[in-house]
């Protein structure tokens, strides 16, 4: 708050400021975006590119981005109608009240009504990496969400327990030929002992200790995959892992097929639409069983551990069991989520449970607003969705590298600070848009501005954007921490009420210490 | 003087050390069944270290911790329970107890020992009512069967708990915060969130129930209505309360029976009227100054 410019400063002391900003950009994308390598495509050899004019952009954005920021803030301030706590009232009430319903509806006709309008060619994209992989997430979210969110206890070694599980059906169907429903239970047994097994050690550990011994047990089961290769094909890893079947019909073009035995002409979709209500239906048990425990006496005693676990002592609660507990529940969906995802690949190798996957996982719960069901969901869908969908970067082209939509933009910016009257100002800005985009369009056509400054640019820079969807997204993430910092759903539902349902606010809960 | 003839709970050679501080040094005393018995001292004289020693956040260095929950604390059964290497001993409907050999949660689960804390430990972000039914874990963990049978559902389950929450609903008409129940904890105001502390604790059932300070930051009127409460829980649920306090006007009023420590000893054990004549009790609470130096001082004013 203090580098808000007070009114003395005015707008001199914001585009200051501004400056400061894209200076600082400056020094950032230097090392970083200035130069880059690559290799011919003729001879092969390495060619340095100079690329100033995309840090020009960079820092234009900055420039703008801080203006936008500092504009905001120099807004009188509005009184902040913001009861810390209350029924949910109107939209709000009826927002949550309608997403459960209109998402499950949502999930159950979304492969249906895809392949219906896409066809089987063009659904299968948007059912596997889409659906199939985001509620693969959804499932791993919310079986951390009981670890982290209820519990309060920080797992950073989550994506060990994805490994046991994944493994644990390879091997059983490989070795003993076990069906994927009967591994099934198994591997998310065998998780859960595992669950227990990594509880045990952490049960003193709190806070930042327990985070790294977690994550250090992440790394010991990616490690042991990796070396015993006796045991797990080491980095090779398994692969040939027998198909998820159907009532022991195969989603193959064979005899004893599904599509055979049902009449039906072989379609990989069908195997893949399996596969979408399998994981759809894995991902709901996981929520109605936490939503069920929640109102259950160990859900309450995980709550109360995160709030405060000398007082849980107090009231006789047996913390060790109960975090155990909270460990092993985790660990057995994460196990059946691994189960899941070795059956869908055919190939499993520690290469996929990196602690990437675990920090991915931590970030969805934490986006998603720890503890609460449907934000893990809209969180997974946002992270992983989100991640995928901008691989079809094309579309923003036009939006990303426009310098006259930057220009319009420090325009906006300029007046509505100058002026504040942002109606005005915004009204200026679209209209030097449209004017300038029309004068580009005549200057190019008639080719007088063939070679002028705009044309220049627009030509350095057709780069290819979805390079910078790390970028994107990170930036997408730091803005979201910055507005909603505990996540999608601040608030948190009580398990029991009286008379009314009130939504506790975030700044009320505790996030755990371990 | 019943603390004598009916000890609930036998407190004997209790020492604590933290590495070279002794901060209780060979405690000896009895907390009377029915009675409401304070634990009053100066600054840092080890009495929530007394607390924490019989709740079982502290194993204590030396000493025994008798409890028993319902007959009567033989001498000779307590003496035949330390020399098994057993917590409890059970005979007919007598159990005893030896809480130093016990880790917390037992505690406040079979010896049914609940405390509140100096420092409020409410669980802030749960409701009024959620955080009544959180005391009631033992009991409706074994009527949900562990959780299996509630998760299916299970009438018991449902009886149960339609009961724990009529039980928080009775807690709550007594303290006066049933129109707050679905408000959370940490919105409640000071005076509402210590009540709430102690209702909680009664929601777990306790035979002995540990008072930190429950009256501290309370104005007049909350703390006279405090006064009520105590002696209700005294009376009518015929729960004793081991309480420390530093408002003497709470203390004389409603204990009967009052333990003074300083510097981790006992000065001073008896009625509140004995207490409050004792001159070992005023020259702790006063202060008295060294004799020597007292004449030094004289002698230098006089010349």
């Amino acid at each position: 708050m203090s580098i808000a410019p007070s009114d003395s400063k005015g707008a001199g002391g914001a585009l200051k400021e501004a400056s400061i900003a894209a200076l600082l950009t400056l020094a950032l994308c230097t090392p970083v975006i200035m130069f880059r390598t690559e290799s011919d495509p003729n001879d092969g050899t390495l060619k340095l590119l100079f690329r100033p004019i995309l840090v020009l952009v960079f820092m234009a954005l900055a420039f703008v981005g801080r203006l936008a920021v500092l504009a905001y803030k120099a807004q009188p301030a509005k009184a902040k109608a913001a009861p810390a706590v209350g029924a949910p009232s109107g939209l709000r009430a009826f927002f949550s009240n309608v997403i459960g319903p209109v998402g499950l509806i949502f999930l159950l006709v979304y492969p249906v009504a895809l392949v219906l309008w896409l066809g089987p060619g063009g659904s299968l994209k948007w059912i596997d990496s889409y659906g199939i992989q985001i509620l693969i997430y959804v499932m791993l979210g919310w079986g951390l969400n009981i670890v982290v969110g209820l519990a309060g206890l920080l797992d950073l070694g989550y994506v060990a327990f994805y490994a046991v599980g994944a493994y644990s059906y390879s091997l059983l169907a490989i070795n003993f030929g076990l069906s994927f429903w009967i591994c099934l239970p198994i591997a998310g047994i065998l998780a859960a002992c595992w669950g227990m097994i990594l509880g045990f050690p952490v049960l003193r550990l709190r806070g930042d200790y327990l985070a790294i011994v977690t994550l250090a047990f992440g790394e010991i089961i990616r490690t042991i995959l990796v070396n015993w290769t006796a045991f797990s094909g080491g980095t090779n890893g398994i692969d040939s892992i027998p198909k998820i079947t159907f009532f022991g019909l195969v989603f193959a073009d064979a005899d004893n097929g599904f599509d055979n035995y049902f009449h039906m002409d072989y379609s990989p979709i069908h195997g893949k639409l399996y596969l979408y209500y399998v994981i759809l239906a894995l991902a709901l048990i996981t929520n109605l069983v936490t939503l069920r425990l929640r109102r259950l006496p160990i859900g309450r005693a995980w709550e109360a551990l995160r709030e405060d676990e000398i007082a849980c002592r107090s009231l006789g609660i047996n913390t060790t069991n109960t975090k155990l507990t909270a460990f092993a529940l985790g660990a057995f969906f994460a196990g059946l989520a691994g189960s899941f995802f070795a059956v869908r690949q055919g190939f499993v190798s520690p290469e996929s449970f990196t602690f990437n996957e675990s920090a991915t996982i931590l970030a969805i719960v934490v986006l998603g607003g720890m503890g609460s069901q449907i934000g893990v969901a809209l969180a997974a869908v946002a992270l992983i969705g989100g991640f995928e969908i901008l691989r079809e970067l094309s579309f923003v082209h036009w939006l990303w590298f426009d310098l006259e939509l930057i220009a319009a933009l420090v325009i906006f910016m300029g007046l509505g600070l100058l002026t504040r009257k942002l109606l005005l100002s915004a009204f200026v800005a679209v209209a030097m848009l449209v004017g300038a985009s029309l004068a580009t369009m005549y200057g190019l056509k008639s080719g007088l501005l063939a070679e002028s400054l705009w044309g220049v640019f627009r030509y350095q820079l057709d780069i290819d954007p979805t390079q910078y969807r790390g970028l994107i997204f990170g930036l997408g993430m730091v803005v979201m921490m910055i507005v909603r910092p505990r996540g999608f759903v601040s608030t948190r539902a009580p398990s029991i009420f009286l008379v009314r349902r009130t939504a506790v606010s975030g700044d009320l809960v505790g996030e755990g210490h371990g | 003087m019943r603390w004598k003839s009916d000890p609930l709970l036998v407190v004997e050679h209790l020492t604590m050390r933290f590495g070279g501080l002794v901060a209780v040094n060979n405690l000896t005393f009895e907390v009377g069944r029915g009675d409401i018995t304070a634990l009053i001292g100066p600054n840092g004289a080890g009495k929530t270290t007394v607390f924490n020693c019989v709740t079982g956040f502290y194993k204590p260095t030396e000493g025994r911790l008798a409890l028993a929950r319902t007959g009567v604390a033989d001498r000779s059964r307590i003496e035949a329970l330390t020399r098994s290497s057993a917590r409890s001993a059970k005979q007919g409907e007598d159990e005893l107890f030896l809480l130093e050999r016990m880790p917390g949660h037992l505690i406040a689960h079979h010896a049914k020992v609940a405390r509140t804390f100096q420092n409020i430990r409410l669980f802030q972000g749960m409701t009024v009512l959620e955080n009544l039914m959180v005391a009631h874990h033992n009991l409706l963990m074994r009527a949900s069967g562990l959780t299996v049978l509630g998760l299916l559902g299970a009438p018991h389950f449902r009886a149960t708990e339609a009961w724990a929450v009529e039980r928080a609903k009775y807690w709550l008409d007594k303290i006066n915060l049933m129109d707050r129940a679905d408000d959370p904890a940490g919105e409640l105001p000071y005076g509402a969130q210590r009540r709430l502390e102690i209702a909680r604790a009664m929601c777990a059932d306790p035979t002995l129930l540990c008072l930190d300070e429950p009256a501290a930051g309370l104005n007049p009127r909350e703390s006279l209505e405090l006064n009520t409460l105590l002696n209700s829980i005294r009376d009518d649920h015929g729960v004793s309360i081991l309480l420390i306090e530093h408002d003497m006007s709470v203390v004389m009023q409603i204990s009967d029976h009052v333990v003074v420590l300083d510097y981790g000893t006992k000065i001073s054990d008896g009625t509140p009227v004995e207490v409050r004549n004792d001159p070992k009790v005023i020259a702790a609470y006063l202060g008295v100054a060294d004799e020597e130096e007292l004449a030094h001082v004289e002698a230098e004013i006089h010349a």
